[in-house]
């Protein structure tokens, strides 16, 4: 209980210091390439409040939740399947490894002739980018399951199948979760930056846009946006991954 | 070869041989036998022997996670293979608590995996968290619970399968010396409570003289069954056993009978290293 409430202070302290080095950053360089927090903030509340601007917020969080959904899927699929047979993982992981390295966005024109200029595209290019860490997660999850839970799970006359969804599987857990921690970072970079490139809608479209106009109110405000989620949504999941890896 | 088993005994081994084969060029490693024994339904049977004479091996043949080499293995006259047979029940040295199920669930995970209904599984649990003092731990979950209660959880799960062949390998083996005296006390309620064949792996003398009705001592590697030692004692014996001159004869032939092979097995790990 002590160390969660230390935590919260902390955490307090560094978005009070990184408000006051932005507030700092802005004195120095001055209007014409930043807002301050403040000035920030209220552009981002009127933003919220224009209903041309909802389209957008709902198209990001369309492609993001499909991207997710996708990205999440696939990723257990093929780290099970990977971490339960050990010729297939040989094989494959490296392959998986090679393409986590390459940056994604040299795939993206070959994504764009596959799905098109829409929504598609975006969805694919976000669980491009986040498949693989919860693949590469979960194969070393089921690989590392300790061997007295696969003999209990025996000595218990489990099938394959159930061995899988009643052992491996919640064996796995908290790994994948940190897995799926950084899936989640990652689909959403993929998704914005989809956007940014090639897109008619969404907050990476409206961000580029903003860029090209110099709309600092908007840049900011976009940005502001997307961090404050990112930031929001990754703190809940490093709490429920703390917590998983406690009980184990 | 059947013939040549006893027919009313509970369990039989006749010519048991495990070879571990080498990979990759390494050479084959002789772990086990040939071992021939009975063991009596209801009866107590303790096996002690050298560290790695194969006490593991053996009781894994016997629960069908590991193939013999040679021989045969047969329970209630059925052979064994390469699956848990109906009626057996294991318990393991290592903490084999499922960590992401509570107590309950730990225990009731077995009975999950049959067609028993929901109310007999209550039933059954809520029976046997009583008989192993688990009764208000019911909701923890194993992280909060001491080493000696978790493996506990595991005697009860298996308790809970109503196994007519319990087998242990050295499942007090973590806990301290006062603990193990309790637990062993704990053991033999649940022995007679249940009545069924316990089949116990153990590297400590004085558990196995307390518990058992009969110890099978080993050799070293290839482990081999050198002499069966009969107890004598009764039925409702208990941990006060230890204060007696009996138990420590019991004691003092079982280590007349391991010295040498302990040597031999110390011996032989020192040569190799």
């Amino acid at each position: 209980m002590k160390a969660e409430s230390a935590n919260w202070v902390g955490t307090i302290w560094i978005t009070v210091g990184l408000l006051v080095l932005w507030q700092a950053a802005y004195l120095i360089v001055g209007d014409l390439a930043l807002r301050s927090p403040l000035q920030t903030v209220a552009f981002a509340y009127e933003l919220l409040r224009k209903p041309s601007f909802a389209p957008h917020l709902v198209e990001t969080g369309k492609a993001f939740a499909a991207a997710l959904a996708i990205a999440t899927a696939m990723g257990l699929v093929i780290g099970i399947t990977l971490g339960l047979s050990k010729p297939a993982g040989e094989v494959f992981e490296p392959m998986l490894v090679a393409l986590y390295s390459i940056p994604k966005v040299t795939l993206y024109p070959i994504l764009l002739l596959m799905f098109g200029l829409g929504i598609s595209a975006k969805i694919a290019f976000g669980a491009l980018h986040g498949f693989i860490p919860v693949a590469l997660f979960t194969i070393n999850a089921v690989r590392n399951v300790k061997p007295i839970y696969l003999k209990t799970g025996r000595v218990m006359r489990l099938g394959r199948a159930a061995m899988v969804a009643k052992v491996v599987f919640p064996a796995a857990v908290p790994e994948i979760f940190t897995g799926l921690r950084i899936g989640f970072s990652l689909t959403m970079i993929g998704t914005v930056l989809g956007e940014m490139f090639a897109s008619q809608k969404g907050l990476g479209h409206l961000l580029m846009n903003a860029i090209g106009l110099h709309n600092v109110d908007l840049i900011m405000a976009i940005t502001l946006m997307l961090v404050v989620f990112a930031a929001g949504m990754s703190s809940v999941l490093l709490m429920i991954d703390r917590r998983l890896h406690r009980r184990v | 070869m059947s013939e040549q088993h006893d027919l009313t005994a509970h369990v039989g081994l006749r010519g048991v041989t495990k070879v571990f084969r080498g990979a990759d060029g390494a050479p084959s490693v002789h772990a086990l036998g040939p071992i021939d024994l009975d063991l009596r339904r209801g009866e107590f049977f303790a096996v002690v022997g050298p560290s790695g004479c194969g006490k593991s091996t053996l009781l894994e043949v016997l629960a069908g996670l590991s193939q013999v080499s040679e021989g045969n293995v047969l329970i209630e006259g059925k052979p064994v293979g390469g699956d848990i047979m109906d009626g057996v029940g294991v318990v393991f040295q290592e903490d084999a608590c499922l960590p992401w199920l509570t107590v309950y669930d730990n225990i009731a995970f077995g009975l999950m995996q049959t067609d028993t209904s929901r109310a007999e599984i209550a039933t059954r649990v809520e029976s046997a968290l009583t008989m192993t003092g688990l009764s208000g731990f019911a909701g923890s979950y194993p992280a909060q619970l001491s080493g000696g209660m978790r493996q506990r959880v595991c005697i009860a799960r298996t308790l809970v399968l109503q196994p007519r062949l319990i087998l242990l390998d050295e499942p007090f083996g973590a806990l301290d010396q006062q603990t193990r005296l309790l637990m062993g006390e704990e053991l033999l309620r649940l022995w007679r409570a249940t009545g069924a064949t316990i089949f116990l792996i153990t590297h400590a003398l004085d558990e196995a003289a307390m518990l058992a009705d009969r110890i099978g001592i080993m050799s070293a590697r290839p482990g081999r069954l050198l002499e069966i030692l009969e107890t004598g004692w009764s039925r409702d014996r208990d941990s006060r056993l230890v204060e007696t001159a009996e138990f420590g004869a019991v004691t003092a032939r079982l280590w007349q009978v391991l010295r040498g092979e302990s040597m031999k097995s110390i011996n032989r790990d020192g040569a190799r290293a």
